[in-house]
C-alpha cells in the first residue's frame, strides 16, 4: 500500500506543529518532544515532516532522520486504523505470548510488524507493558486484554472488523 | 473537609485497570448515588495494591474488606449489603482473608505477611490523583524539613549513613553518588528520575509513579537541595500513559500549593520539574544513553569517565536516580538512617521491590525486606507454581540476568548474593519457570531482545550478541555442536569484558547463566536432538494418542498429507513427511494430538 502524503491536504496539522515548536524552549532538547508530537499529529513520521521540522527547529535533517529510525515508537510508514501489539515481555513469553502472537498472524494474515492490505490491522509485538498479572496480554489501539488464548484470537479481532 | 464513614478503594493501577476497573468504580459511584449514600462513602481509586493475580481489586475500609476478582454485577449488592446494611458480603472476599468465617487482617494474609512496604508504603492506599491524600500522610514533610532544619551536606550524610543503593539495578550507594555532584561548581545542575523501566518483567516503576506520584517529586526537590541543582525531569517511557497523567496531574498540583517551583516553603530554594518521554530503546535505562536521549539524540552511551555527576545533561552536573530508589528518600529523611538500617542486611539496608510473573500463582508486585530467602518470596508469598508443576528457575535481573535454581532457592536475596550466582538485582522482575519452560529458548529469548536493543555504538555489544543469538538459534533446531557451547562461553566473556555500557557487560548473562545450571539441557539438545520441556518447535514430533475417534479432521486439514488413518480408527503420523506445521493438532476437536 503506497501512500502518497499531501501537504496541502495537511495545512492545518502543519500549522499546528509549527505553533508546538514555537512554544518550546530550544536550550533543552526538543526534538524528541517535537516528534512524538509529529507522530500524534500525522500517525507516522513521514519525510516531508521530518523535513519540515528540521526546517523550523534548525536541527539537520541527518540528526532528525537518525533519530526517528533509532527509537521503535517513531513509525516512518502509515500504521493500519488499529494496532494489536502482543507483548513480548519475560512474564508473557513464559505463559505462551508467541503462541498468540503466531495466530494473530495467521488470523489476520499478516506479518509481524506489517499492516493488513485493507490498512485495518498493524501487528506488532511490543515489549512489556507492564500488566505482568494478566500475562499474556495484548492491547488492540489503548484497550489491554489480559489472559489472551489463542482460542480467544477470533473473537477479539472480529470486534474491531466492524 | 467533609467526614465520609466508609472508604470504598477500588484499585487502579495497570493491571486492575486493563480488566475495567474505572468501571466498576463508576458504577459503585452509581449506586452510592441512588441510594443516597453519596454524603457518607466516598469512592477513589488508588495505586496497586500489589495483588495483581486477584483483580480487579476493592477495599472497603474501616473494615478492611478485600474484594477480589471483582464484577461489575457485584456491585450492587455490595453496595446494599455491605455499605448499607453493615453486612459484609463474605462470598466475595478473597479467600485468604477468611479464617474460620472470621475476617483477618490483610497484614496477616499469607501475600502480605512477610512483606514491608518502605518505597509503596501508600500505593493502594491515597488517591495518587489528589494532593491533599498525600499531603496528610505526612508528604512532602520530608522536603520541609530538608529545607528548613538541615544543611546540603546532612541530607547527602543522612543518605550515605542509610545504605541506600541504587534500585535501577547496579546497586551504587545513593548517598555517594549524591556526594560527588554536590561540590561542583556550575551555573545549573539537574536531578533526573529514570523512570525508562525497560525490563521486561518489571513494572514496581510503574506502580510507585501511578500510586503514589507525589513522593518522587517530593524526592526529586530533595535531591536537588542536597547537590543544588534547581530543574529535575523524570524520564518515562512512552509506554506508561497512565503514570504520564497521573504524575503531571501531581506537577500541577504541587506548582498550585507551592510545593515545587519558585521558593518552595519560602527559602528561596527553587525546583522545576518536567517530564520527558522515551520513545521504546531499552538502553536508555543505560543513564549516559538516557541523557541523550533527553537532549534530543540517539540514545547512546559513551564513555565514563566523565561521570554524569561530573558533566551530564547539556554537559552539566547531574544526578540520576531511579523511582524506587527516589521512593525511599522521604522515607529515610522522616524516619532516621537508623529506621531504615533496620530492615534488610548490613550491605544491603531497606526493602526491595519485586514484580513476581511468570509460572506463579500469585502474580503481582511484592516489597520485602532485604535477605529474604527466595524460597520465601516464591512459596510464603508467591505460593509456588500454579497446576502442581515443579519449580524449575527464577530469572531476575531481566535481560541483565540470569536464571537461579532451585538448588539455591534458600539464598537470601541482596544485590552481592544473586550477583555471585551469577544473577542480579536489575530492577526487580522475578519471572518464575516451571518443568515446562526450556533454558535454551529463555536465553535464546534474551538474547534476540539484546540483539535488538544494542544501540550499536560498540563492536562486542553490536557482534557479539548476534553471534550468539545465532549459535542459540542453531540449537534451538537441533543443529548445534558440543564446540558451541564452548564458543558461548568464550564469546560471553569476551562481550562481558569489552562493551562500553552495562547493556553490553551483563547481556551474556543469560547465557552464562543458563549454561553453568542447566548444561544438560543444552546437551540434550546438542547431543540427543531433544527439547526436555517441549518447546523447541524443530526438536518436537507431534503424535496422535488412543483418545482419537477417527474423525478425519487432521488428516484432511495437513498439508503434506502424511497422516493415515481410516474413519472412525486411531489415525497415525508420517513422521519422515511431518513438517511440523501444527495444523493436525488445531484441527483436532478431542485434544488427542500432542507435541513432545
Amino acid at each position: 500500500m503506497q501512500k502518497v502524503f499531501d501537504i496541502k491536504e495537511n495545512k492545518q496539522k502543519f500549522d499546528e506543529l509549527l505553533a508546538y515548536i514555537e512554544s518550546q524552549d530550544k536550550s533543552q532538547g526538543v526534538l524528541m518532544q517535537t516528534l512524538h508530537k509529529a507522530q500524534e499529529l500525522f500517525g507516522y513520521l513521514p519525510i516531508e515532516v521530518q523535513k519540515f521540522v528540521s526546517e523550523k527547529t534548525k536541527i539537520p535533517m541527518a540528526e532528525i532522520y537518525g533519530v526517528a529510525t533509532f527509537y521503535t515508537q517513531f513509525s516512518l510508514e502509515p500504521k493500519g486504523k488499529h494496532t494489536v501489539g502482543v507483548c513480548m515481555g519475560t512474564a508473557c513469553y513464559v505463559k505462551n505470548a508467541q503462541l498468540v502472537l503466531d495466530k494473530l498472524a495467521k488470523e489476520l494474515n499478516v506479518a509481524v510488524g506489517a499492516t493488513t492490505e485493507d490498512g485495518l490491522f498493524t501487528l506488532e509485538a511490543t515489549r512489556c507493558l507492564g500488566c505482568c498479572g494478566l500475562a499474556p496480554v495484548i492491547m488492540v489501539d489503548d484497550t489491554v486484554y489480559g489472559k489472551v488464548d489463542p482460542k480467544d484470537v477470533p473473537e477479539i479481532v472480529a470486534n474491531y472488523k466492524k | 473537609m467533609a467526614i465520609y464513614r466508609s472508604h470504598v478503594l477500588v484499585c487502579g493501577g495497570t493491571g486492575c485497570h486493563s480488566s475495567k476497573s474505572d468501571e466498576i468504580k463508576r458504577k459503585f459511584e452509581e449506586k452510592i448515588k441512588e441510594m443516597n449514600l453519596d454524603n457518607e462513602v466516598q469512592v477513589i481509586s488508588t495505586g496497586c495494591f500489589g495483588l495483581c493475580e486477584e483483580g480487579p481489586i476493592v477495599v472497603i475500609y474501616p473494615e478492611g474488606a478485600f474484594y477480589s476478582r471483582m464484577q461489575i454485577n457485584r456491585v450492587d449488592r455490595i453496595v446494599e449489603e455491605h455499605l448499607y446494611k453493615g453486612r459484609i458480603v463474605k462470598e466475595f472476599l478473597y479467600e485468604e482473608s477468611i479464617e474460620a468465617d472470621q475476617i483477618i487482617p490483610l497484614s496477616d494474609v499469607d501475600f502480605y505477611k512477610k512483606q514491608k512496604r518502605v518505597a509503596l508504603k501508600y500505593c493502594g492506599v491515597i488517591d495518587p490523583e489528589n494532593i491533599n491524600e498525600y499531603i496528610a500522610n505526612d508528604g512532602y514533610m520530608a522536603l520541609g524539613k530538608v529545607l528548613t532544619e538541615m544543611t546540603p551536606d546532612q541530607v547527602i550524610d543522612v543518605i550515605k549513613d542509610s545504605g541506600l543503593r541504587g534500585r535501577g539495578g547496579g546497586g551504587f550507594p545513593t548517598g555517594l553518588k549524591w556526594s560527588f555532584a554536590a561540590p561542583n561548581e556550575a551555573d545549573q545542575k539537574y536531578i533526573i528520575c529514570n523512570a525508562d523501566e525497560g525490563d521486561p518483567g518489571a513494572f514496581m516503576d510503574r506502580s510507585v509513579l501511578e500510586g503514589d506520584p507525589h513522593c518522587i517529586l517530593e524526592a526529586m526537590a530533595i535531591a536537588g537541595y542536597a547537590i543544588g541543582a534547581t530543574k529535575g525531569f523524570v524520564y518515562v517511557r512512552a509506554e506508561y500513559p497512565i503514570a504520564v497523567q497521573r504524575l503531571q496531574i501531581a506537577i500541577n498540583q504541587a506548582k498550585t500549593m507551592g510545593l515545587i517551583g519558585k521558593n518552595i516553603f519560602e527559602t528561596g530554594f527553587d525546583f522545576e520539574v518536567e517530564i520527558r518521554l522515551g520513545a521504546g530503546a531499552f538502553v536508555c535505562g543505560e543513564e549516559t544513553a538516557l541523557m541523550a536521549s533527553i537532549e534530543g539524540q540517539r540514545g547512546m552511551s559513551r564513555n565514563k569517565p566523565p561521570f554524569p555527576a561530573v558533566s551530564g545533561l547539556f554537559g552539566k552536573p547531574t544526578i540520576i536516580n531511579n523511582v524506587e530508589t527516589l521512593a525511599n528518600i522521604p522515607q529515610i529523611i522522616l524516619n532516621g538512617a537508623d529506621w531504615f538500617r533496620s530492615f534488610g542486611t548490613e550491605k544491603s539496608p531497606g526493602t526491595k521491590v519485586f514484580a513476581l510473573g511468570g509460572k506463579i500463582n500469585n502474580t503481582g508486585l511484592v516489597e520485602i525486606p532485604m535477605g529474604t530467602s527466595l524460597r520465601e518470596v516464591i512459596y510464603d508469598i508467591g505460593g509456588g507454581c500454579p497446576n502442581g508443576k515443579a519449580f524449575k528457575a527464577v530469572q531476575t535481573g531481566g535481560p541483565s540476568g540470569g536464571c537461579i535454581t532451585a538448588d539455591y532457592i534458600d539464598t537470601p536475596i541482596d544485590f552481592d548474593t544473586l550477583t555471585e550466582l551469577g544473577s542480579m538485582m536489575g530492577s526487580g522482575g522475578m519471572i518464575v519457570m516451571d518443568e515446562d519452560n526450556c533454558m535454551v529458548d529463555i536465553a535464546r529469548f534474551f538474547l534476540e531482545f539484546t540483539v535488538e536493543e544494542s544501540c550499536g555504538k560498540c563492536t562486542p555489544c553490536r557482534e557479539g550478541t548476534k553471534r550468539m543469538l545465532e549459535i542459540l538459534e542453531r540449537i534451538a533446531e537441533g543443529k548445534g555442536t558440543l564446540e558451541d557451547l564452548d564458543k558461548l562461553e568464550k564469546l560471553g566473556n569476551n562481550i562481558k569484558n569489552t562493551s562500553l555500557c552495562g547493556l553490553g557487560q551483563t547481556a551474556p548473562n543469560p547465557v552464562s547463566s543458563t549454561l553453568k545450571y542447566f548444561r544438560d539441557e543444552y546437551e540434550a539438545h546438542v547431543i540427543d536432538k531433544r527439547c526436555p520441556a517441549g518447546v523447541c518447535q524443530s526438536l518436537l514430533n507431534y503424535y496422535i494418542i488412543d483418545t482419537c475417534r477417527g474423525c478425519t479432521k487432521c488428516a484432511r486439514q495437513c498439508p503434506v498429507k502424511c497422516i493415515d488413518g481410516k474413519v472412525k480408527e486411531l489415525h497415525v503420523i508420517d513422521q519422515d513427511k511431518c513438517i511440523k506445521c501444527g495444523a493436525c493438532m488445531e484441527a483436532c476437536p478431542f485434544d488427542a494430538i500432542i507435541k513432545k
